[in-house]
């Protein structure tokens, strides 16, 4: 493997127990090299937020923290991320597991095409859940939020609720699984403020119980709920790589790399 | 009049040249359709002339004659029903699994280019290569003889790559978004493509394979060249019986010196463009009706 000459970084490692650790993570498209050598720690029970202008390879870290790379058939990843004592991308591993244990939401709400309840149970019993499936859905719900605005209409589609409900009920769908880590892929992009709210709101009950991680646009929000931050950026070659990892505060406030200050105090991206 | 702008000398706008422009290029279009359409109208419109008084329930139910009074379409018409059905039975579901090989499980590497392209070209094929590609292979090698059965898997060679070409395109447009919410749950790719994305591509999955099987009734060649015979006075007991369909019925008729023969084609034309019609607007109430159900 070749060194090349690299810029000082600022890694911190959390003082929390580690959720996932992540080790000289890079992911091609192809060609192209989307992240490079992306190394740092998820701390369990908190929530992580990634931040960075479009294009810096947010998305591409996130996805690979799941192995949804796997469906894409270009897509190639080297490095390691461990949970714990599990190499997620060990030969042993089985990726429909690990998105078993490792849930994720999506920018925009997607649903499936059946009733409220029907999207909520259908995890459970794929993954062959054998306790009270209602009961079950019922619980999931009231985590999400949701529980009294469709406990009237659980047979109804999933696709007349509105964008934030629909984020809520994909939450709700992740959470039946009793997943350890949820991953959201800017998941308040597609909703208006009030909605947006809400998920943030949900996000830091949640928080209490899973590890979460979030990819987000708005550095607001990345203040706002995460306690810990990660600035990723690309250079000239259109690979994004850690700039800096810190607790959010510290980041915010006296970020120690001139990109990061440029970034949040908006003179670039 | 208002005092001209500055601006307005720097651009020459000529819209009235633009707006003729738009207007004669619309009537081409519509000069087009009403070509198309009239000949269209005037073929149906002769061959109704020729045929209508033939029609009848005798028509239907007799079997093929001599007598050009007395000759039906029976065995022609029990023949292609039957064909069609087998088509259906055998081509949809090696079809519709090829297709599923192919966009939801195959990697994508140089292997499935080549088929793919290999697919599309023979979608193109002419019929009568499928006919003699039926002869040697079902009718000499599988010794099937002049059977039912040959017939349908012939046909079902032609239409394959139809079917499989509609089938992609149908699994093609489910967003993927639905299969990354399928999969984020621990949903095996076989769940996830058996429980989303199957029920949202069947719509247009079934409006493809139709419009196929369509095709299919209509062939002529491919039936003639493995054999189908031309003149068949009862109805096919098994599959591997001899049997004919109405285009051949219909070639037949055509290529007999009296007119009165030539009646009866007209009639048999009717009679399949009636099943044709049949066929397309199951097609377009199937669609219809599923995708009421499912909706993104």
């Amino acid at each position: 493997m070749t060194v090349t000459e690299q810029a000082p970084r600022y890694i911190v490692q959390p003082r929390e127990p580690a959720a996932l650790q992540i080790e000289r993570l890079s992911v091609w498209y192809g060609r192209h090299q989307a992240i490079r050598d992306v190394t740092f720690t998820i701390p369990a029970r908190r929530i992580t937020a990634i931040i960075g202008p479009s294009g810096c390879g947010k998305s591409t870290l996130l996805r690979a923290l799941n192995r949804m790379h796997d469906l894409t058939p270009e897509a190639r990843v080297e490095g390691s991320v461990h949970w714990g004592n599990i190499d997620l991308y060990a030969p042993s591993t089985d990726p429909v597991w690990v998105r078993r244990h490792i849930g994720m939401i999506f920018q925009k709400p997607n649903p499936f095409p059946k009733s409220i309840f029907e999207n909520v149970a259908f995890g459970l019993r794929i993954n062959g859940y054998r306790g009270d499936v209602a009961a079950r859905v019922e619980e999931a719900l009231r985590k999400a939020a949701l529980w009294d605005e469709v406990k009237d209409k659980l047979n109804q589609s999933a696709l007349a609720l509105s964008g934030g409900q629909q984020q809520r009920l994909c939450i709700a769908r992740a959470v039946a699984l009793e997943p350890e880590i949820l991953l959201m892929d800017e998941p308040c992009s597609a909703l208006d403020p009030v909605a947006t709210m809400r998920i943030e709101d949900l996000m830091l009950e949640l928080a209490d119980t899973y590890t979460i991680v979030i990819v987000t646009h708005n550095m607001q929000q990345a203040s706002r709920v995460s306690h810990y931050t990660a600035f990723l950026l690309a250079g000239e070659d259109r690979t994004g790589e850690l700039i800096e990892y810190a607790p959010t505060r510290e980041l915010f406030l006296r970020p120690r790399d001139r990109r990061t200050e440029d970034y949040i105090t908006g003179r670039i991206g | 009049m208002t005092a001209e702008r500055s601006i307005d000398r720097e651009f020459e706008p000529r819209l009235a040249l633009r707006k003729r422009l738009g207007t004669f290029f619309g009537l081409l279009s519509a000069a087009a359709i009403v070509i198309g359409l009239t000949t269209l109208g005037v073929l149906i419109a002769d061959v109704v002339r020729d045929g209508w008084h033939v029609l009848s329930w005798d028509f239907l139910t007799s079997f093929p004659s001599r007598r050009p009074e007395q000759a039906g379409i029976r065995s022609a018409l029990v023949g292609t029903l039957y064909l069609l059905v087998l088509v259906a039975i055998i081509a949809f579901p090696l079809g519709v699994a090829a297709a599923l090989y192919l966009e939801e499980f195959a990697p994508k590497n140089r292997l499935t280019a080549i088929i793919e392209v290999n697919i599309s070209n023979l979608a193109a094929v002419p019929s009568i290569v499928y006919g003699l590609l039926g002869l040697g292979v079902f009718v000499r090698t599988f010794m099937l003889g002049r059977s039912l059965i040959a017939g349908a898997l012939t046909l079902s060679l032609l239409v394959l790559p139809i079917i499989i070409i509609a089938a992609r395109e149908a699994l093609r447009a489910v967003p993927p978004s639905i299969r990354e919410a399928g999969l984020a749950l621990g949903a095996s790719r076989w769940q996830t493509v058996r429980h989303f994305v199957l029920p949202a591509a069947l719509p247009g999955i079934l409006t493809g394979t139709i419009l196929a099987l369509a095709r299919a009734i209509g062939e002529t060649a491919p039936l003639i060249t493995i054999g189908a015979l031309t003149y068949v006075a009862f109805t096919p007991k098994s599959i591997f019986d001899p049997f004919t369909v109405l285009p051949i019925q219909i070639f037949n008729w055509i290529s007999r010196p009296q007119p009165a023969f030539h009646e009866r084609a007209a009639g048999g034309i009717i009679v399949l463009l009636v099943v044709l019609l049949v066929f397309n607007g199951l097609a377009i109430f199937l669609r219809a009706r599923l995708q009421r159900r499912i909706r993104y």
